[in-house]
């Protein structure tokens, strides 16, 4: 097959399915550590168990994942040195050090402090234990900023020059803070609290459901609720930061996901695409639903404001245009979903129905938060073929094309390792869901209390004693 | 501060040597105590040894994460060739450390729990014979034109980076043996203080071959040793860390016949650093030992001063910090594991 000729195809399907594969799992981590977060800290400080136990339940999940994220992470990093050696050696300057930042900072802090997390119940305080929690968290949203900051860079690359293929750093601090890097950072990082969210609210859905702890499910479920109404609304403004700095920084991907192959004229708007059907050989459409002016509108906040078309682009400077315009509509269709299910469930709320009694009975509302958790996933990996198939040709946006940054490797080892790591993340996902299932079905422990543990029991009393609470 | 500047390379040349020796110590116990499960009988005591490196070994894992990074920023040239010449080493390792990684959550959560035993054995395995292979295909020279990886895809498969990994194999396990003396009380003790000892005459008996071939390979290593360079310290230097790592392993067996608990683990880490600094006096400064053209030297894989110098600053403050609660988390798990370190009982 042809196919497994081509290294530079191959090169990119096999860095594609690994970060498709590996991006499952950090935001669940981000987002997860976060809320784990706050059930600790509402257990300091109201002493109730139950919160305790919501900490418990949710950090069997949380380590699971976790530890399927670590593994699949480690792959990413070494990749851009075995698939993308030109590549690295061309941004090395400042690419490699990102990613140094963040092992050194975020992912050696996650590290530490996670084994004391899991493990140090008995052996640590329940305020060093929240402090442990805290740092792990902490190191999650900091791995993705210096991640985002450095993809970013792809992007929009600046804060130095190219001297011949290879980027010479001048000026670091603009390097990180490039154009693109704070609607990136923002937008992946609520992409983190939105989906966390919606699987913990999904799967409280499911508990509700089923009528099982239902008190208990209750308090989360309806914390998810009050959250979607902040993350929700922030992913869509964000959202639309995220175009504006495409149409500032590269026009040629703005043009692409939006099917727009004329500029349109002094005085007229352009027009938007709600579906079409672009042809790159035709460099037009072969159909099209459009609606005036709204492209510039969404673009320059003007109704007439210019926006380049794609004609203007040399084709070999063109994007891939089917599947950025396509992943584009399910990511943006997706997050007007989601936020219209948080409407819908504050308005069940204000009804009084999220009430232990009649909860059960909204089956319609629990079913969609249900499916709530694969489409939240599902903007996510659609959002970054939007991010990254819509940067082609480019590898570094306008310095450095794909074909340039790939590693001079054999076809048949790069076939090799992707077959091998096709084969191997099957088999781990399956395994998760699996696993994760089984966390799901065996639930929280009610009847498990930190008074009744050894050590633990002197130190929470103290603990709590010195805080006035007198639960205990 | 011109004088900072000047070095920046070797500078960095130092603390990437920090990074991967705290790497090999740390890690390479881990995945020792993971290759010995392998030869281990009894279930429960592959569970006591993969307990104990279970709160430890994600820690010590991202120091390979570092040092990626660290040289992805300081030797951009570096990591772009050698990942690439030893592309199948190194994804060897990585599914290896896939296997590894996931064996103790899975482990946890599984109802067949034996396959996890051996997911972590065999993961631990292949991931060291990944570096074993990768250390011997970079110490016998890469073939590099115009900076980019000139050779063929299996150029490091052969005699010499047999031997190295064959090293590797013996060096880590000698170091789990010697934690697993450190952690672990009773008969897995008793028998782990005989696998210290054999791993130790292996570890020592191919590090001389190694020494040896490297020198036969590279004839400016062979130079150092008879003092044909132009100054003589690097010859002197090559003399006092041979000595010094004998010595070490002097103590090492010592303090593995005195029955001491710690300290067979302690000199151990000083072989590592004392025969692995030697060995890079020897090939200094090639970076990249090379085959048929010449090696790349440290200056010529180096990123531009700026990112060397911003990197500088910022690891600097880092290291400590990093340092200080890693010791803590490395405290709080102290002492002898006993069993009921399980999932339930955290
Ligand atoms: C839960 C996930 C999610 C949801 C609901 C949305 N997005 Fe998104 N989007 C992402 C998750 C995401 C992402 C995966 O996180 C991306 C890829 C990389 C990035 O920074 O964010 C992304 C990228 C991304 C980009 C491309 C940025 C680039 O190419 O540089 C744009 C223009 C938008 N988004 C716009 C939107 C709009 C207008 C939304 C309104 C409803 C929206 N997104 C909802
Ligand atoms: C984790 C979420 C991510 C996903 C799902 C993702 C997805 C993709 C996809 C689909 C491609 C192939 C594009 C093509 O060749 O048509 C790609 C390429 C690439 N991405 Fe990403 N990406 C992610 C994050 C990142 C990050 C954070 C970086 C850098 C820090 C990055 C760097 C690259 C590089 C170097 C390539 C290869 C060159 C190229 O094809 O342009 N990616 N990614
Ligand atoms: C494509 C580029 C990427 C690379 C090279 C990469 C690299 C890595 C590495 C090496 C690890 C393992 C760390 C450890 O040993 O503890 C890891 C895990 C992690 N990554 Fe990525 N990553 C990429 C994309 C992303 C993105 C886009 C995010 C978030 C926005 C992210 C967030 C995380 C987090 C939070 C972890 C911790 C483990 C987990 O949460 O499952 N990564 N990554």
């Amino acid at each position: 097959m042809e196919l497994f000729q081509d290294q530079v195809l191959l090169s990119r399907i096999h860095f594609a399915f690994t970060a498709i594969f590996h991006i499952l799992f950090p935001v669940l981590t981000i987002g997860l550590s976060i809320f784990l977060v706050g059930v600790e800290a509402k257990w300091l400080l109201t002493g109730q168990e139950r919160y305790y136990q919501h900490a418990r339940f949710w950090m069997r999940l949380f380590l699971l994942n976790f530890a399927v994220g670590v593994v699949s992470g480690i792959p990413m990093e070494f990749q851009f040195g075995t698939n993308w050696s030109a590549f690295s050696r061309a941004g090395g300057d400042i690419f490699g050090h990102l990613l140094g930042f963040e092992a050194s900072m975020a992912f050696m802090l996650e590290a530490a402090f996670l084994g004391i997390m899991a493990f140090g119940w008995k052996r640590v305080s329940p305020g060093m234990h929240f402090f442990a929690t805290c740092m792990v968290a902490f190191g999650g949203s900091l791995s993705a900023f210096w991640i985002m900051a450095a993809n970013s860079w792809m992007q929009t690359p600046v804060g130095g020059e190219f001297v011949g293929n290879r980027f010479i750093l001048t000026d670091a601090f603009a390097a990180i803070w490039n154009p693109d890097a704070f609607w990136g950072i923002t937008h992946m990082w609520l992409a983190c609290l939105e989906i966390s969210l919606f699987v913990i609210g999904g799967i409280s859905a499911w508990y509700l459901l089923r009528g099982r702890d239902t008190e208990f499910f209750l308090v989360s479920f309806k914390a998810m609720v009050v959250a979607a109404i902040v993350v929700t609304l922030l992913q869509m403004a964000t959202g639309d930061g995220a175009g504006k700095s495409i149409f500032k920084a590269q026009p040629a991907k703005l043009a692409g996901i939006e099917a727009h192959w004329q500029t349109n004229p002094e005085g007229e708007g352009a027009p938007w695409k709600i579906l079409a059907w672009p042809d790159k050989q035709l460099q037009a459409n072969v159909w099209e639903i459009e609606v005036p002016n709204v492209l510039s509108l969404l673009a320059t906040y003007s109704k007439t404001g210019t926006v380049t078309g794609l004609k203007e682009f040399p084709v070999a400077d063109q994007p891939p245009l089917l599947l950025p315009f396509y992943s584009f509509r399910l990511m943006v269709l997706i997050g007007l979903l989601l936020a219209g299910l948080m409407v819908w469930s504050l308005w069940a709320w204000k009804k009084g129905e999220l009430v232990p009694e009649r909860v059960g009975r909204q089956k319609r509302l629990l079913y969609a938060w249900m499916a709530a958790i694969p489409l939240s996933y599902l903007a996510m990996e659609t959002g970054w073929i939007v991010r990254e198939v819509g940067r082609q040709p480019w590898v570094i946006q306008g310095v450095l094309r794909t074909e340039e940054g790939v590693s001079r490797l054999p076809a048949e080892s790069v076939t090799g390792s992707l077959i091998g790591f096709v084969a191997i993340y099957t088999l781990l996902l399956i395994l998760f869901l699996l696993f994760a299932r089984r966390i799901l079905q065996k639930g929280p422990n009610l009847v498990d209390s930190p008074v009744e543990k050894g050590k633990s029991h002197r130190d929470i009393n103290r603990f709590l004693a010195k805080k006035h609470i007198t639960r205990y | 501060m011109d004088a900072i500047n000047a070095n920046l390379p070797t500078i960095w040349l130092f603390l990437v040597g920090f990074f991967l020796l705290y790497y090999v110590v740390t890690d390479g116990a881990d995945l020792g105590v993971g290759m010995l499960t392998l030869v281990t009988r009894n279930s429960e005591e592959k569970k006591v040894m993969m307990d104990s490196i279970h709160s430890i070994w994600h820690g010590n894992q991202t120091w390979i994460v570092i040092l990626g990074g660290m040289l992805f920023g300081a030797f951009p040239l570096f990591y772009s060739i050698v990942l690439s010449a030893l592309y199948i080493p190194f994804i060897v390792m990585l599914f290896g450390f896939i296997f590894r990684g996931v064996a103790f959550e899975f482990y946890d959560n599984a109802e067949w729990k034996p396959v996890w035993l051996v997911s972590f054995g065999v993961g631990s395995l292949l991931a060291t014979l990944g570096q074993g292979f990768a250390l011997g295909g970079l110490l016998g020279g890469i073939s590099v034109q115009s900076d980019s990886f000139a050779g063929h895809p299996d150029d490091w498969l052969n005699g010499y980076s047999a031997i190295a990994a064959a090293g590797v194999v013996a060096g880590y396990i000698m170091l789990g043996a010697a934690y697993l003396v450190a952690r672990t009380e009773g008969p897995l003790q008793e028998r782990s203080f005989r696998l210290a000892s054999a791993a130790g005459f292996a570890t020592a008996l191919i590090s001389a071959v190694i020494y040896f071939a490297t020198s036969l390979l590279h004839p400016s290593m062979a130079g150092k040793w008879l003092f044909r360079g132009e100054s003589v310290w690097p010859s002197l230097f090559l003399y006092f860390f041979l000595f010094l790592t004998l010595g070490a392993f002097a103590m090492y067996f010592r303090s593995l016949l005195r029955k001491r608990q710690l300290a067979p683990l302690v000199w151990n880490w000083l072989v590592v650093i004392f025969s692995f600094t030697g060995l890079s006096i020897g090939l200094y400064p090639a970076m990249i030992p090379s085959v048929g053209a010449a090696a790349l030297t440290v200056e010529e894989v180096a990123a531009s001063p700026t990112t060397l110098r911003f990197m500088l600053v910022v690891t600097l403050i880092l290291l400590p910090i990093i340092l200080t609660y890693t010791s803590y988390s490395y405290w709080i798990f102290r002492g002898k594991i006993t069993r009921d370190e399980g999932y339930e009982n955290r």
